[in-house]
């Protein structure tokens, strides 16, 4: 077996008296979907959080490509090749798909145009072509404002801007759950493209036909800890919804 | 989502390049600052017709421009305070408080050379941008809505240039000021006044529109959750906005020192919401993320038209008011109008909105 690239041990964080992760165990291997399935509550969002420098945990262990370090910041998971596409998306709705793709990271001119800081428009453009072609996005066009764009368009460009960037792992929280039947094919043909570029998926979703559908490797959170890991291939939705909902349990983790 | 009605067909694979091929000619007829330049073209025409001896003529004309160019001054700043989805009430007694350190330093040091006068404007900048700087951090590190910190230090700043002057206006300017800025020409009858506005809202459009500060000054006021989490220094970029709001007051207070010869403490009270009102007029929104320096400039030219002219033609110059008020709201119905559109991701064409909208 390879190197888990991003692997999380003993992973604890209480808002309150609330215990949102409890000792919760979490890896993601490279070319791999990972779905990561669970009931409301029971620590998804705040696992991925953690795993993408967005929150701090109180105690447990977080390891990338094997060596232990400290996430602190989403700008410092970026760096390392983690991205994340959040629910609400995080996209600016006044800027088109060009700008939001670059936006934090704008390729600069050379020179003394780049010295008073004019960007690279054309080179931000063409690159962000390449990009949405290569996954098959339907943005219809690049100079349009993101927030006069469908949903579908939307997530796409979230997407397309994850990837764009991430060489390691992407996150994906909820991608279908606001989605028409054509949009969801797209973005899970688009999760399989970008596994099979060697990047590690993780997947997020309620939808269990969804998860059964792209992903290789299962892992159930509940109530803040991990329930199961079990292969797409040799399960089913009977086994996942009684391990998220706690009726049934597994050799678990 | 239209996708039912058409099937599972073939996916559209490649971006729509149509679009692209757009001119700008074009998108520029889409702006609402060019739909409200045409206003303000058809306003210069209809005066034209009216008075063609007194309202067309070039000295007018140079008379409006001079007018209003302290206010494009202050126009450019808050134009990015307003893009950010802030406001800065601020700028006038910011403005007053500028000119009152500046007199008071340039008499203190005495003499009438352009010595002198260098350190004033320095000195009237700097004292702006400590203001700026002042706001932008109350707003973005304590996090005191904008609308309250600028109204504060609204008051502050005019407080304490009565308390500097006893509420005197200091009278002493450097000569040299008051000739050249003030109303000296150049280029056989362009004010110097007008030039240095226009070089501020040369730089400042160029600034907006086509550096990364310009994008994220967008993006914050687009999103500032989005703009956050891409790494985009929000805190920092809302301090340097509000310090350029904050420098270009310090600015517009050596103009107007050089132009009126006074600090004149008490005459900047509606400067702040003549400003902002321009800055709407011309199609930026309140809510952030989208506008223009051009439109601002528009924007401004607007109730400075509409009062020269209705002086002109005899109207009574206080139906000027009821004009700009009347502009002002048609500006924000727009912009409310047009923000709903986009939001349902309809054209934005407002012109197309409005004929569609009365034959359905």
């Amino acid at each position: 077996m390879t190197t888990p690239v991003l692997e999380a041990r003993g992973l604890s964080r209480a808002f309150g008296h609330v215990l949102a992760l409890d000792d919760a165990d979490f890896e993601v291997y490279p070319g791999e979907v990972t779905a990561l399935i669970g009931d409301n509550g029971a620590g998804k969002s705040t696992l991925v959080k953690a795993l993408s420098g967005n929150l701090a945990v109180d105690s447990g262990e977080i390891k990338f490509a094997g060596e232990p370090i400290q996430l602190t910041s989403p700008t410092q998971a970026s760096a390392l090749g983690i991205e994340t596409v959040y629910q609400d998306l995080a996209l600016a709705p006044h800027l088109d798909p060009v700008q939001n793709m670059y936006l934090g990271r704008e390729l600069m001119r050379g020179g003394l145009g780049g010295a008073v800081g004019l960007m690279n428009v054309n080179e931000m453009r063409s690159q962000s072509r390449v990009a949405f072609d290569e996954l098959g996005a339907t943005v219809r066009s690049l100079t349009t404002p993101v927030g006069s764009m469908s949903g579908g368009q939307r997530q796409a460009v979230a997407i397309a801007r994850a990837v764009h960037w991430a060489n390691k792992v992407v996150f994906l929280d909820e991608p279908t759950a606001a989605l028409g039947v054509r949009q969801t094919k797209n973005v899970l043909e688009t999760i399989r493209r970008v596994r099979d570029k060697g990047i590690a998926v993780v997947f997020i979703s309620h939808s269990m036909p969804h998860v059964m559908e792209v992903s290789d490797r299962v892992q159930v959170l509940r109530l803040g800890h991990r329930a199961a890991v079990l292969d797409a291939k040799h399960t089913n939705m009977e086994e996942l919804v009684g391990l998220m909902t706690g009726a049934s349990t597994k050799g678990a983790a | 989502m239209t996708n039912i009605k058409t099937g599972m067909g073939p996916e559209t694979t490649s971006i729509e390049t149509a679009r692209q091929k757009e001119g700008p000619f074009k998108r520029m007829l889409k702006l609402q600052a060019f739909q409200i330049f045409i206003v303000l073209i058809v306003l210069v025409l209809i005066f034209s017709a009216l008075a063609p001896e007194s309202f067309a003529t070039l000295s007018n004309l140079r008379l409006v421009v001079q007018n209003a160019s302290i206010l494009a001054v202050l126009g450019v700043g808050m134009t990015y305070v307003i893009i950010t989805s802030g406001i800065d009430l601020s700028i006038g007694s910011v403005l007053v408080f500028s000119g009152v350190v500046s007199a008071l330093t340039m008499r203190a040091i005495g003499g009438d050379d352009w010595g002198t006068a260098a350190i004033g404007v320095v000195v009237s900048i700097v004292v702006g941008l400590a203001w700026g700087i002042f706001n932008g951090v109350l707003i973005s590190k304590a996090k005191v809505p904008p609308l309250i910190v600028t109204l504060g230090s609204l008051g502050m700043a005019l407080g304490l240039a009565q308390i500097l002057t006893g509420g005197v206006d200091v009278r002493d300017v450097p000569s040299v000021l008051t000739t050249t800025i003030g109303y000296g020409n150049i280029l056989g009858g362009i004010p110097v006044i007008s030039v240095i506005a226009l070089v501020v809202v040369v730089i400042g459009a160029l600034v907006l529109h086509y550096t990364k500060f310009g994008l994220y000054t967008y993006a914050v006021g687009s999103s500032e959750e989005a703009a956050r989490r891409v790494g985009v220094k929000v805190d920092q970029h809302l301090i340097r906005v509000y310090a350029i709001s904050g420098g270009l007051a310090g600015l517009a207070g050596v103009m107007s020192l050089s132009q009126f010869s006074t600090t004149a403490i008490a005459g900047q009270s509606q400067t702040n919401l003549n400003v902002i009102a321009a800055v709407v007029i011309g199609g930026t929104s309140l809510f952030g993320g989208y506008g223009t320096i051009f439109g601002t400039v528009v924007g401004l030219f607007i109730p400075a038209v509409l009062q020269n002219g209705f002086v002109i033609t005899g109207i009574q110059p206080f139906w000027q008011q009821v004009a700009v008020g009347a502009v002002l709201i048609v500006a924000v119905y727009i912009d409310q109008v047009r923000r709903a559109a986009a939001a349902r991701g309809q054209s934005t064409n407002l012109w197309r909105r409005l004929v569609s909208r009365k034959s359905e």
